[in-house]
Parts: structure tokens; C-alpha cells; sequence
């Protein structure tokens, strides 16, 4: 039960500034370890009384290696390492990578694939926002609100748990297509939670919208501008709430996005109530656009028929050498990608979401690179962090939304 | 998308080390790495791409030289992309910085010396920031044993 | 923690009356649980989950983090902890008062689940000692309340020096 002595233990970060530049100021350390940022991030604070006159943000405290794990594993297995990148949205993770290893391998999808995986991120996207807006009320003390947000994103758990089998991170995309079609009264299920949800996020609206506490702590603090947005690389709901109605879904649309109908909502200010507005707006639309998928949604093959990515049916494996042996393959060597490279850019919930593949052919990847949208905002968080007060580190920290599995990989 | 704007840029940037070429719909130049200051300043203030959307390095350790270095740029304006590529060799992974031009190169160039040792001329501030101080060597090179554990807290005897 | 201690039979009135006492103190330790949730990935999610109110960790009175660990009892460890993050975990160990408790939550807490690479500790026990291991990637809501259930009966058995022995 003893734990090896130490003397000292090591710190592992080398902060940008350790002298005060004022008279009078203090040099604080706020995390890794706190409960307000949401993940494992550390900013080091120099405080004028309560005012922040710079900071250094430090992430890295959740980096897995998935660059370094990917490169040892078949295009198919990584999958679930890549669900981890976004752990609130892992579905929309799943369909950008898919989708880049199938620009790479020439295939297309089929109709009914697109739309699902169109409708299922949209869903997901639903969730990261529930989980991001509900963490930022519940720092700012609105518990109710939390606990209102928390309880729709449960159902909406269970539910996408009925149709991949897990909760939190699915594993679903495949290359190809997806892992299997929907079950029986799954649609039925997904309007009553969509109903639900308006209700909820009524009450959210009329508890927090106006209420003058809210207001006074979120209007005005973390202001940004588009420039320095786009300069610093922000995109997402954080690019929208300055005013840009910059969305990929609209501007370079893929999947199913070209043939709905929806609006891209911006911000006035580019301050933290017009994030929190975004996104309750962007949950909105989301929720318009899985109702429009729900009734545009065509019958038809899911996977795509082509024997380099998709495994043959069990009862065939089980009685023709063709398929077995084209299901050992695939399991064993992997799909084989032929060579080339390719950046594929999706709308993740915090921005632009890319994956960067380079394949030298074969069944693992030689390079498997994700940019994050966290990873970027991370580098820009210090411009709306500097100049406002302590207490305000919380609440504009909230809205950028850091997803601790995305910045740090 | 301006599609004009993918023949005007290889005409504008004359001297390209390989044909440019379009891959997926993204326009590919590969560059000469000194130039780099030149071409991205073109990019951004001639064609409007005012946004780096990402920058990495792809080791490939049986050629010379041994890096490629890969930019992404991407346009708010027009919607369109380029990726920019330059070669460096292990003797000297030197590029120029990026942050003087656009504000989000900083943690990207950070997290890029970290993992495969690239040196960025004139960024001042290389601190790892993924990785942790006292890591030793370069994770993503193809030679770094992946199993390879530096831990900071010395394991306990763990009674199975 | 060597199994349970072995406690008299009640023979008498008076063993009988300590017996209940210790069972009453037992009782009362295992529903008041002060967790300190070191959250850093995604098991965070569920950890969120089993704290609202559909699962809900108020019945069993580990509702309420303290968010520092000197008023702390349970640390629960939520997440994948890298190199990068175990002097913090250590330290944050060190700074809680016995007794303490510490739950490793989901298999990347556990074992480093499937990150076995350069990044990751293989299992945070190989930095504390830990009481209890939840598995899962995430684990479900119904298997954190399991564990949860499993600590409390290790509590309830468990001899406090001042509490249960001097009186």
C-alpha cells in the first residue's frame, strides 16, 4: 500500500511567465484538475486583484497517442480509436473518417447510408451541444437547467444504445457504410425524443434567456471578433456567434446537407451569450433536419456491395470459401486503401473537424492525422480570456467547448 | 467555389518543385522550403485564403530528404483549399514560422517540433505541449518504438 | 484492507450492543461519501449520467464533490490519466486524509485500456493504490452503481481506529 518516495515531483509543463510584470500581481495555476474546466486543461493565470492581465493555456494532459496508435492498426480497427477523438459527438467522427478513407478508395455510398449517417450526426450533434450548454449552466449555478439538459441527453443515449449497442462511444461508422440498420420502432422513439426535447429546452430558454444574473455574466464577457477568429483559426459555433455564417454543411456541403432545408444561426457580439444562443438555435436546427431526414429516408442496401471494404453476410462466410476467405482478409490484412493521401473536412460540433490520411496501400494507414477544432481554439482561448475577471475564466471556458479527447489526441 | 482559382495560383506561384495537381478537390503544391514566407503571404493577401486550417509532417524514413511538412489552407471567402507541401531532411528539419501571419500556426508548431522534431525559424516559443517536459525524442518519427514508456512517477509494486 | 475482521458473536447484551453500534457506524459511513471526481475523458460522460437524475448517486449519498481533496474521502478516477497527468493524480492523493477510498473508473483507469503506447500510465494503480476497479469503456450507468454497492459493503465492514474500537 506504500507508495516510492519522491522528493519532488516533476511538474510537467514550463509555463510561458513566471515573474509578475505588474506590481501586485499574482501568478495562480487554475487546473488541470478542476471541476470547472471541463477535461483536463491548465491555464496559468496572472491576476491583478481579480482581473486577468494574461494567460497561458496548457493542454495536453489527455494525449493518448492516437497518431502513434492508429499507424499500427488496420484502416477498420481504428475506428473506436478515432469514436474517442469527440466523446460527445462520436458518431460524427466515426462518418469524417469514414468518409476520408472512402474518397481515398473511390468508393460511393449508398442513398440510404448517406441520409442515416446524415440524420445520426445531426443527432449527435444534438448531444455535444446539450452536454456543452448544460456543463456551462451548471458552472454558472443554473443546477436545474443541468439536470434538465442531462436527463434529454440520457434518453438520447439509451436510444442511439438500441440501435449500435453502446452508450457513449459507438464504433458504428464503418468503411462503406455502417454497422448494421435500424431496429424496429427506432424512428417511432426518435420523434418522442425530439418532442421531449422541445419541452426541455423551452424551459431552459425561460429560465436562463432572460433572467438578469445570466445576462450580466455572459453578455460582453469573452468578446471576439471575426477577424481575430478567423486569424486564430475558430470555426464552429465560436466563429458563428461572431457573426460570420460560416458552416461547412452550407458552404462545402456533403453527406445528405446540400438537399435540406436549414439555417446557419450567428451571433451578434462574438461574446459568451451569443455561443450559448448559438447553440441552443444550432439545436433547434438540428432537430428540423433529422425530422426532414426521417421522411426522406429511402429504402435500399446500407453497406456499399464491394468486396474490398464490406464483409459478406455471416451465412455466406459460413458456406462459401469465397467469403470466407474475402472475411479473413478483410479482418486479418485489413481493407486495402490504395496509395495517395486526402484531407476530408466535416462540420464537427465545435468546428472543422478534418482527418489528413496517407496511404502507401496495404491494410494500415502509414499517417492518420485529425484536426481538431479544440485543439486550434486552445491556441486562441487567450484572446478572450485576457482582460476580463477571474470568475469570467469559468463561463467563457464553457462556451469554447474543449473537448479534452480532441485537443490533445 | 471559384473554380478559376485553382489554375491562377500554380500560374501566379511559378517554380513549383512537382506539377500541381488536384486531389479530392483540394488544389496540391509542392514547394521548395525557403520559399514558404512567399507563398503563404500570396495565398493569403492575393487569393484570400485567410485561414490555416492545419499543418503536419509525414515522416518517410527511406527517402532524402526525410519529412514532408503539409499545410492546409482554406478560404472563408470562396470555400476553396490548398494544401501546400515542402521537403526537409533530418540534418536540418528547418521551415520558417507561420504565426507572424496567421495567429492559429502557434500551438500547431508546437504540437509538430514536439512529435517529429520539424524547427520552425522564428517562433520563439517551441515548448511541448502535448508531450511534457523531459520527454526525450520524437514520437511520431517512424523509429520511436511506440511501447516506449517515459513515465514522470516512478510505478509502485503492484501486488497482482 | 485484508478481508473482513473477525467481530466477537454476540453472546451477551453488551456484544450485542456493540455489535449493532459498529453495524449503525458502518451504516453511516457508507452513505455519507465525499467523492473528488479527477474527470479527464470520456468515461465523464457517464459519470455525468450516473450523477443525474435517471441513475442518480444522491440515494447513495455521493452526491455532493468536494472539489478539493482535502475534504475528500472517494477519488474517483474518470478517465484515461496519461504521464503527463500522474504527478497531478499522485499529488492530489497525497493532499486527501485517511480514510480514503479510490475507484478507477472504466478500463483506461484499470489498465490503460487500449491505449498501450508511449502516452498513456497502464493502470493507476501503478501510481496509488486503488480499492476498486469499474470496467468498461464507458462503463454503464448500472455498473458504476454496482461498484458504488460493492465499496459501501468493504465500508460497512471496514474498522474505523477512533469510532469503532474505542468506544
Amino acid at each position: 500500500m506504500s507508495l516510492p518516495p519522491l522528493d519532488k515531483l516533476p511538474n510537467p509543463i514550463r509555463p510561458a511567465f513566471t515573474e509578475s510584470s505588474q506590481e501586485g500581481s499574482v501568478i495562480v495555476n487554475i487546473g488541470p484538475s478542476h471541476p470547472a474546466t471541463h477535461g483536463t486543461i491548465q491555464i496559468v493565470a496572472e491576476l491583478s486583484g481579480e482581473r486577468v492581465l494574461r494567460t497561458d493555456v496548457h493542454c495536453g494532459y489527455l494525449h493518448r497517442g492516437f497518431e502513434k496508435e492508429c499507424e499500427s492498426h488496420t484502416w477498420h480497427n481504428l475506428i473506436p480509436y478515432v469514436d474517442r477523438l469527440n466523446y460527445c459527438s462520436a458518431l460524427i467522427n466515426d462518418f469524417a473518417y469514414c468518409e476520408a478513407v472512402e474518397k481515398l478508395m473511390g468508393i460511393e455510398i449508398t442513398p440510404r447510408c448517406r441520409y442515416l449517417r446524415t440524420l445520426l450526426a445531426e443527432y449527435s450533434r444534438i448531444a455535444d451541444h446539450l452536454t456543452c450548454i448544460a456543463a456551462a449552466l451548471m458552472e454558472l449555478g443554473a443546477m436545474t437547467a443541468f439536470l434538465y439538459l442531462v436527463t434529454i441527453r440520457d434518453y438520447i443515449y439509451e436510444h442511439i444504445a438500441d440501435l449500435t449497442g453502446a452508450r457513449v462511444t459507438y464504433s458504428f461508422g464503418r468503411i462503406g457504410g455502417l454497422a448494421h440498420d435500424l431496429p424496429a420502432g427506432w424512428l417511432k422513439r426518435l420523434g418522442e425524443i425530439l418532442d421531449e426535447m422541445d419541452t426541455f429546452t423551452g424551459r431552459v430558454h425561460g429560465l436562463v434567456d432572460r433572467n438578469r444574473i445570466f445576462i450580466d455574466r455572459m453578455r460582453n464577457v469573452g468578446v471576439l471578433s471575426t477577424a481575430e477568429a478567423v486569424n486564430w483559426g475558430f470555426t464552429g459555433p465560436v466563429l458563428r456567434s461572431t457573426g460570420a455564417a460560416r458552416d461547412l454543411r452550407k458552404d462545402t456541403p456533403y453527406l445528405a446537407y446540400a438537399e435540406l432545408d436549414f439555417e446557419v444561426p450567428v451571433g451578434i457580439k462574438g461574446d459568451n451569450y451569443d455561443r450559448y444562443y448559438v447553440r441552443m438555435r444550432e439545436i433547434d436546427e438540428s432537430a428540423h433536419m433529422i425530422r426532414q431526414l426521417v421522411d426522406m429516408l429511402p429504402e435500399g442496401p446500407l453497406c456499399v456491395d464491394d468486396r474490398r471494404c464490406t464483409f459478406p453476410d455471416k451465412p455466406l462466410v459460413y458456406s462459401e470459401i469465397e467469403s470466407l476467405i474475402n472475411h479473413f482478409k478483410l479482418v486479418m490484412e485489413g481493407p486495402q486503401v490504395p496509395p495517395g493521401e486526402v484531407y476530408s473536412a466535416h462540420e464537427g460540433a465545435n468546428g472543422e473537424l478534418g482527418f489528413y490520411l496517407v496511404s502507401v496501400g496495404g491494410g494500415v494507414p502509414w499517417k492518420v492525422h485529425c484536426r481538431a477544432p479544440s485543439f486550434v481554439h486552445m491556441g486562441g482561448a487567450h484572446r478572450m480570456l485576457d482582460g476580463y475577471q477571474l470568475a469570467d475564466v469559468v463561463p467563457t471556458f464553457g462556451s469554447i467547448n474543449m473537448i479534452g479527447g480532441e485537443c490533445d489526441r | 467555389m471559384d473554380a478559376t482559382v485553382f489554375e491562377r495560383i500554380p500560374e501566379r506561384l511559378a517554380g513549383l518543385t512537382a506539377a500541381p495537381a488536384v486531389a479530392h478537390g483540394i488544389l496540391v503544391v509542392e514547394i521548395d522550403a525557403a520559399r514558404l514566407l512567399e507563398v503563404a503571404r500570396v495565398l493569403k493577401d492575393e487569393f484570400g485564403f485567410d485561414m490555416l486550417s492545419d499543418l503536419t509532417a509525414v515522416d518517410w524514413p527511406a527517402r532524402e530528404p526525410r519529412f514532408d511538412v503539409v499545410w492546409h489552407f482554406y478560404s472563408t471567402r470562396h470555400f476553396g483549399r490548398v494544401r501546400v507541401k515542402t521537403r526537409v531532411a533530418l540534418a536540418d528539419p528547418t521551415v520558417d514560422t507561420l504565426t507572424t501571419l496567421y495567429g492559429s500556426a502557434g500551438f500547431m508548431e508546437r504540437e509538430c517540433h514536439e512529435m517529429y522534431g520539424i524547427v520552425f525559424r522564428g517562433n520563439g516559443d517551441l515548448r511541448p505541449i502535448l508531450l511534457y517536459e523531459g520527454f526525450e525524442g520524437h514520437p511520431l518519427r517512424k523509429d520511436y518504438p511506440k511501447h516506449r514508456e517515459q513515465p514522470l512517477v516512478p510505478y509502485r509494486d503492484v501486488k497482482p | 484492507m485484508s478481508g473482513p475482521p473477525t467481530r466477537p458473536a454476540p453472546s451477551g447484551a453488551f456484544e450485542f450492543l456493540t455489535t449493532k453500534k459498529d453495524e449503525f457506524v458502518g451504516w453511516a459511513r457508507k452513505f455519507s461519501l465525499f467523492p473528488y471526481p479527477f474527470v479527464t475523458a470520456c468515461c465523464a460522460m457517464e459519470f455525468m449520467s450516473v450523477s443525474s437524475t435517471l441513475y442518480d448517486t444522491d440515494r447513495f449519498g455521493a452526491a455532493l464533490p468536494r472539489f478539493t481533496p482535502r475534504q475528500s474521502d472517494l477519488l474517483m478516477v474518470v478517465g484515461t490519466v496519461t504521464h503527463k497527468q500522474a504527478p497531478i493524480l499522485r499529488k492530489v492523493y497525497e493532499q486527501m486524509c485517511e480514510p480514503k477510498w479510490v475507484i478507477a473508473f472504466g478500463v483506461c483507469a484499470t489498465s490503460g485500456g487500449f491505449y498501450q503506447n508511449y502516452a498513456a500510465v497502464p493502470g493507476i494503480d501503478k501510481i496509488i493504490p486503488v480499492d476498486l476497479y469499474i470496467p468498461g469503456c464507458p462503463p454503464r450507468p448500472e455498473m458504476v452503481i454496482d461498484g458504488i454497492m460493492k465499496l459501501q459493503d468493504r465500508i460497512a465492514r471496514d474498522r474505523h481506529p477512533i469510532v469503532n474500537d474505542r468506544f
